[in-house]
């Protein structure tokens, strides 16, 4: 899935999914977003670069993190932005989609951003939008969420040197969770040491052995001696069936406490993608901790996202050189 | 055609540049402006020539690849230094400095750029090398050298070990803006 987000000369066009991406590539979208990251800090919080573009954030699912960092970057870079939440509940899924897509178009839009419940929504749009049309997938269902994934890369290589050393812990809702997929495939990508993943076994996808990870269902020891800790949402709503007794007993198990934290390495990050729910996948004293950055991860996915849109509205200069 | 392509050469000409820029800066507490790459070296060169108190803070560097004006014909430029100006702009007298002046569309990314950073008094700009080609009505205060070039004939300054320049002859149409 997702190989048609290259270019014929492997540029990003199109970013759906980490899978089939290389480390080459992964690598230019961390060092671009450290060349942007010092926008943030001008006077003018601004550069040209995507002046008269314009980029629609379509949002058929509930975002507050993600769609304000990508109308941030957007903003930062000059393009024109608009957010559109569309509420699914009306219409039927492939017929509502192509109708807003049409629309879109029609008004001359570059760029797409995507965020949608159903898994590869934002590939059916990438495959119906003209040519010279980005899309951006920014989460759709249990599939992937790459841009997240990227800024946590970017977040864990600010503080720690070299991706094949870590030990790297993803705990929660690994089965409902298209950030900790797209982080699996980005984590392994980049040729981190040890990919774990800690989790009851309702919370598990079936084909976790394939992904290349160790599988922990204890805690404790599957913390010890990591050096990135990422604790999951658990997600409520996309929880069908009674999968966990409750929130107060998954504390118990999977919470994240200053004591289950200290068996990691003391230099471990704690991060999380937001939003938090404290007290059940994670404590207060945790988040709110020295070793947490997961305000930082908020601030890097301005800079990610910022790479990221540029990369790929850079692309269409390839597509002028074919059709010139 | 010659140029001045050897240290030495270049030397005597950042020497009579230096000159200048004390007569119209002196006293201004002037902030130092380079645009990559080459106009970091030539400024970091001016810099030392004038002595350390003649700017009021470090050198700062300007990469206007964000500001140019190909984007939707090139794309995105392979690597990015980016800018990084030490001081604030608001209120002084800034002395930016370029390698070569050419098509004047690299001064009007870089007078963009720092505009964004706030308000200058004055913006004086120096370039070791003037040739002409111009695109836009931009001219230097200070130069090196003024250069009489064909469209195909392309110049470009080194650093191995101190500056030289090389001359090259291109195809129409490989002409990279400067």
């Amino acid at each position: 899935m997702s190989h048609n987000q290259l270019t014929d000369s492997g540029r990003l066009h199109h970013f759906l999914s980490i899978e089939g991406l290389k480390r080459p590539l992964l690598t230019e979208i961390m060092d671009r977003a450290e060349q942007f990251s010092s926008i943030s800090h001008q006077q003018v919080k601004k550069v040209p670069l995507l002046r008269g573009k314009t980029i629609v954030n379509l949002f058929f699912e509930n975002s507050t993190r993600t769609r304000t960092t990508f109308e941030l970057a957007a903003k930062r870079l000059s393009a024109d932005v608009i957010s559109l939440n569309i509420n699914t509940s009306s219409a039927s899924k492939g017929e509502s989609l192509r109708d807003t897509l049409h629309n879109l178009e029609a008004m001359h839009s570059d760029m797409f951003v995507v965020r949608h419940n159903q898994s590869g929504a934002a590939e059916f749009i990438a495959q119906h939008v003209a040519p010279h049309v980005s899309v951006i997938n920014a989460g759709d269902g249990c599939h992937a969420h790459p841009t997240q994934a990227m800024l946590d890369m970017f977040t864990i290589r600010r503080h720690k040197q070299h991706f094949p050393d870590l030990r790297v812990a993803i705990i929660g809702d690994i089965l409902h969770s298209r950030v900790a997929r797209s982080q699996i495939q980005a984590l392994a990508t980049l040729g981190v040491g040890e990919i774990r993943v800690i989790a009851p076994k309702t919370l598990l996808p079936t084909d976790c052995k394939t992904l290349g990870v160790h599988v922990y269902h204890d805690m404790d020891a599957g913390l010890k001696d990591v050096d990135v800790v990422i604790t999951l949402r658990l997600q409520n709503e996309r929880m069908q069936g009674a999968l966990l007794p409750s929130a107060k007993e998954y504390f118990q198990c999977y919470g994240l406490t200053e004591r289950k934290l200290s068996l990691a390495k003391p230099d471990a990050i704690v991060m999380h993608p937001g939003p938090i729910n404290r007290g059940v996948e994670i404590a207060s004293a945790v988040a709110d901790g020295p070793q947490s950055v997961i305000l930082e991860q908020v601030t890097h996915g301005i800079a990610v996202r910022m790479a990221i849109m540029s990369m790929t509205l850079g692309s269409q200069a390839e597509l002028h050189e074919v059709t010139a | 055609m010659t140029i001045p392509a050897t240290n030495t050469d270049i030397q005597t000409l950042l020497l009579a540049m230096a000159d200048e820029i004390n007569q119209v800066l002196d006293g201004k507490k002037p902030l130092l402006i380079g645009i990559h790459t080459g106009g970091v070296w030539v400024a970091k060169q001016l810099a030392e020539i004038l002595g350390a108190d003649f700017f009021d803070a470090p050198l700062g560097t300007l990469n206007i690849a964000y500001y140019r004006d190909d984007f939707t014909r090139i794309g995105m430029h392979p690597q990015v230094t980016p800018s990084d100006l030490p001081f604030a702009v608001d209120d002084r007298h800034l002395l930016l400095v370029d390698d070569v002046l050419y098509s004047g569309r690299t001064i009007r990314a870089a007078l963009n750029e720092i505009f964004d950073y706030g308000r200058p008094a004055s913006v004086t700009l120096a370039v070791l090398i003037e040739r002409n080609g111009r695109e836009l009505p931009v001219q230097a205060d200070i130069i090196g050298q003024s250069l009489t070039m064909t469209e195909n004939e392309h110049i470009k300054l080194n650093n191995n070990n101190g500056l030289t320049l090389t001359l090259s002859t291109a195809k129409a149409g490989e002409n990279d803006v400067a």
